[in-house]
């Protein structure tokens, strides 16, 4: 019965608007299957978890009011009035993080299997936007709540942004909305983070599914190689779907265990003339960045230390986000290829400062 | 020499089409730079009276929208320092164990003079005066 209104639907549509096209897709759309394939569903669940973000998001906008004298007010509000409300705030600060994580992962599983090379090339730039911009909903969401710990995140990051020189100082100036990191702060943060930021990373998310969509999974060098019959290779409807799904269906497991068990605490309200309170960290996907920061002298050559690691990271940044059109010539002998090798510094980097972080 | 017609109008319409996406993102990028707030200037303030104000200790008082230290040393000297740490804006605390001020967000360490000792400070903290006015304290923004 149900099954015979679905298929009149769909052939009244299909006489309308021609569904062909997107039956084949669904029809010839195949994964290659290898002892690499986990990786592949890394971009799944991040995306999973940024939908989960969109949610959980919209929910929290309900009750949340923006202001100095609101904010805080309104998350406590949420946290121990409202139904559940203690849920979806704690499934939106650890989706946040698992997000990152699994943006991180993802990032790092294309890089070392060689993903980005030609024609992926634009994959990987919008995918690494991608990620900034998810660092960048991360730092304006890490305010809305207005505590101690947020405060000061801020005011130490928007300062960052200052020592840049020329458009520094214009550029914290509109960032904070003023001077300081005030109210007028919260409210620029909300926007950013509830509105410019989505639409802005909309855009590029169409564009990064849009470019696989068109090109297909990566297939490795080894594989790539092998002769055609036997390379195998797995439908995308319903096999690679459904695994998808049952990845999505642990991660959201996981998700939700943490968020039962590890409450996000909401800390102290904040004030602007307290001083910064003692052990104060950023977020653990900024610790390496901030330890960084916290080793460098005052004065490395004839510049302040910190704009010295600022401009570091930020010319790393960009030479990352171009990495697939830098080529570097392999020569005889090398057991391990040049960009490899820099790959594995970047991630022991990352992971040995965040430990010295925490440990510190 | 000649200029034709559709070159002419095309230059005109180039010209126009800058004008026009000029006209549009001035007023965005003006709106997007905070007007600036005329506040009035704190020359000095009180700070309590000199006989609660506990030895070897300290608390941060607003001048004005700025946030001052003011500390009690052990020989009951004051000292006055801008509480915003010069390197990146958090707000200095004084510690009493080894009497100097310090950062919780970088490890900044000042003495009580304010000067950068360790850590990635750039420079010192600013200095206010503080007088003791019939047993009170006031803080005054030094020059």
């Amino acid at each position: 019965m149900i099954k015979n209104i679905g298929s009149k639907i769909a052939s009244w549509i299909d006489e309308r608007y021609n569904l062909e096209p997107l039956r084949n897709l669904i029809k010839h759309k195949k994964v290659p299957a290898h002892r690499y394939s986990i990786w592949y569903y890394m971009g799944g669940v991040t995306l999973f978890l940024f939908f989960v973000q969109l949610l959980t998001g919209i929910l929290l906008l309900l009750y949340y009011r923006p202001g100095e004298d609101s904010a805080y007010e309104s998350v406590r509000f949420i946290v121990t009035e409202v139904k559940f409300g203690w849920l979806i705030r704690n499934v939106h600060s650890w989706s946040a993080n698992l997000l990152v994580l699994f943006a991180f992962i993802h990032m790092f599983s294309v890089f070392f299997s060689k993903a980005y090379k030609k024609p992926r090339e634009l994959t990987w730039v919008t995918g690494f936007i991608l990620l900034v911009l998810t660092l960048a909903f991360g730092f304006s969401g890490y305010l809305l709540p207005w505590n101690e710990l947020a405060f000061f995140a801020t005011k130490v990051g928007t300062d960052i942004v200052g020592v840049v020189p020329i458009i520094g100082e214009p550029l914290k100036m509109i960032l904070r909305g003023g001077e300081d990191v005030t109210g007028a702060t919260l409210s620029r943060f909300f926007g950013i983070h509830v509105a410019i930021l989505p639409a802005i990373f909309t855009v590029f998310l169409v564009a990064h599914l849009f470019f696989i969509q068109q090109q297909g999974m990566h297939e490795p060098e080894k594989f790539k190689n092998l002769p055609e019959n036997k390379k195998k290779y797995i439908p995308f409807f319903p096999d690679f779907a459904l695994k998808d799904l049952l990845f999505w269906v642990v991660v959201f497991n996981i998700l939700i265990f943490l968020a039962l068990y590890f409450p996000w605490e909401l800390g102290n309200k904040a004030d602007a003339f307290a001083p910064a309170p003692e052990g104060i960290k950023p977020e653990w996907y900024f610790m390496f960045m901030f330890h960084t920061l916290k080793l460098l002298p005052a004065h490395i050559l004839f510049i302040e230390g910190e704009l010295f690691g600022i401009l570091i990271f930020g010319v790393a940044a960009v030479i990352w986000m171009l990495i697939p059109f830098i080529k570097i010539k392999q020569k005889h002998g090398w057991k391990i290829q040049p960009l490899t090798l820099i790959g594995i510094l970047v991630v022991f980097f990352i992971a040995v400062m965040t430990i010295i972080g925490y440990l510190v | 020499m000649k200029i034709d017609r559709r070159k002419f109008l095309n230059s005109l319409l180039g010209i126009g089409g800058i004008g026009g996406i000029i006209s549009v993102f001035y007023p965005i990028i003006s709106y997007l730079i905070p007007p600036k707030t005329t506040e009035p200037k704190v020359s000095s303030i009180k700070a309590g009276l000199s006989a609660e104000f506990p030895t070897n200790s300290s608390k941060i008082i607003k001048f004005g929208r700025q946030p001052v230290i003011l500390i009690k040393t052990e020989d009951n000297e004051y000292k006055a320092l801008a509480a915003t740490c010069t390197h990146l804006d958090c707000i200095v605390q004084y510690k009493n164990d080894t009497k100097q001020i310090w950062c919780a967000c970088h490890n900044g360490i000042f003495d009580l003079n304010g000067r950068n000792i360790s850590g990635p400070p750039p420079r010192p903290l600013e200095e206010y005066e503080v007088k003791i006015v019939k047993d009170e304290i006031v803080i005054t923004k030094a020059g």
